[in-house]
């Protein structure tokens, strides 16, 4: 079965239906996935900006990570439960959408610039902690974190006209 | 005092025909103004998770709210001023929904909050459970300021 066969079937699927037809629950899990918004790209802003250099500036680069990225993380699972709920409640106009084909592909890209991060620059913080400004590399992944959570924000709310379908 | 024909005026106002008559600036204003509540998130939950003893509990709470401050101020201006031409290009519809006179209540309430009570306790010595209420009202203000917000769109 295709991809687009499996998403007409949930279509149809009794879940799907229940959320899409609810008078408070859709409603309900619309807000909180977009409030969750604040939490989640509110936290990750305020890191990205601590890696650029613009804000908490006196504040160790490791202890904002570490002590702000589970807020994040928490944040986050709030946005993909919610998320998954909205999608599976009409699987085939969001499957169908460009704008949610590019905020999947923002989030994936998103995903992989965080990974380096941790897995380049970051694993030596430790030589640039407290640096006002970090070094370039850090920035380059702050900035790419700003640009590319913003995408798949602006798409999320695009996802609302399907000018392009 | 009827609000209706201010509104009803409102309406018709150049700012208002140029909103809904272009078929993208709704929806850029709209993008813009869920990335400033993205902006004033941040802003806020470090001090008010500060406040309640979580997130960056090295630095003082007046040190993390004075760097926070200029943020919130920015992120509200632009809440606000993306806020009104989206208002302005529905008003009646606004008149009409029950969750946009609750935004404004709360909104009226969070922001004098935030710049008078918040404020001071965030400012002056830190006394545990004074801050953590603080942190408390403040977030639980601007969680119904979204809230309700998101739901004009429903009723």
């Amino acid at each position: 079965m295709s991809l687009l066969g499996f998403f007409e079937w949930l279509r149809n699927t009794g879940g799907s239906v229940g959320i899409r037809e609810s008078i408070l629950f859709y409603p309900i899990v619309e807000s909180s996935h977009v409030l969750s918004l604040a939490l989640f790209l509110g936290m990750i802003a305020t890191l990205d900006l601590r890696l650029l250099g613009v804000g908490l500036r006196g504040v160790p680069v490791s202890e904002t990570a570490d002590r702000l990225l589970p807020w994040a993380f928490a944040g986050f699972a709030v946005m993909v439960i919610t998320g998954l709920l909205l999608f599976y409640s009409t699987p085939v106009r969001a499957y169908q959408n460009i704008f949610f084909r590019v905020k999947m592909v923002g989030i994936a890209l998103a995903g992989v610039n965080a990974l380096y991060f941790h897995k380049t620059i970051y694993r030596r913080v430790l030589d640039w902690d407290n640096d006002p400004v970090p070094p370039r590399r850090a920035k380059v992944a702050g900035a790419a974190s700003l640009f590319l959570w913003s995408v798949v924000v602006v798409c999320g709310r695009m996802q609302a006209y399907n000018w392009f379908d | 005092m009827d609000l209706y024909p201010l509104f009803e005026w409102l309406e018709s106002t150049t700012i208002a025909l140029a909103v809904r008559d272009s078929l993208w600036l709704f929806p850029v204003i709209e993008c813009m103004h869920l990335l400033a509540l993205s902006m004033l998130g941040g802003s806020l939950l470090v001090v008010d998770l500060r406040l309640m003893g979580f997130g960056l509990k090295s630095q003082s709470v007046s040190h993390l709210a004075r760097q926070a401050h200029p943020w919130m101020v920015g992120s509200l201006v632009m809440m606000i001023s993306t806020g009104i031409p989206l208002f302005l290009s529905e008003t009646i519809k606004c008149y009409y929904s029950p969750p946009f006179w609750y935004k404004m209540g709360f909104l009226a309430i969070a922001t004098i909050f935030a710049f008078t009570v918040r404020r001071k306790v965030t400012a002056g010595e830190e006394k545990r459970l004074q801050g953590a209420l603080t942190a408390v009202v403040s977030l639980g203000l601007w969680f119904a300021v979204g809230f309700s917000g998101r739901w004009i769109a429903f009723y």
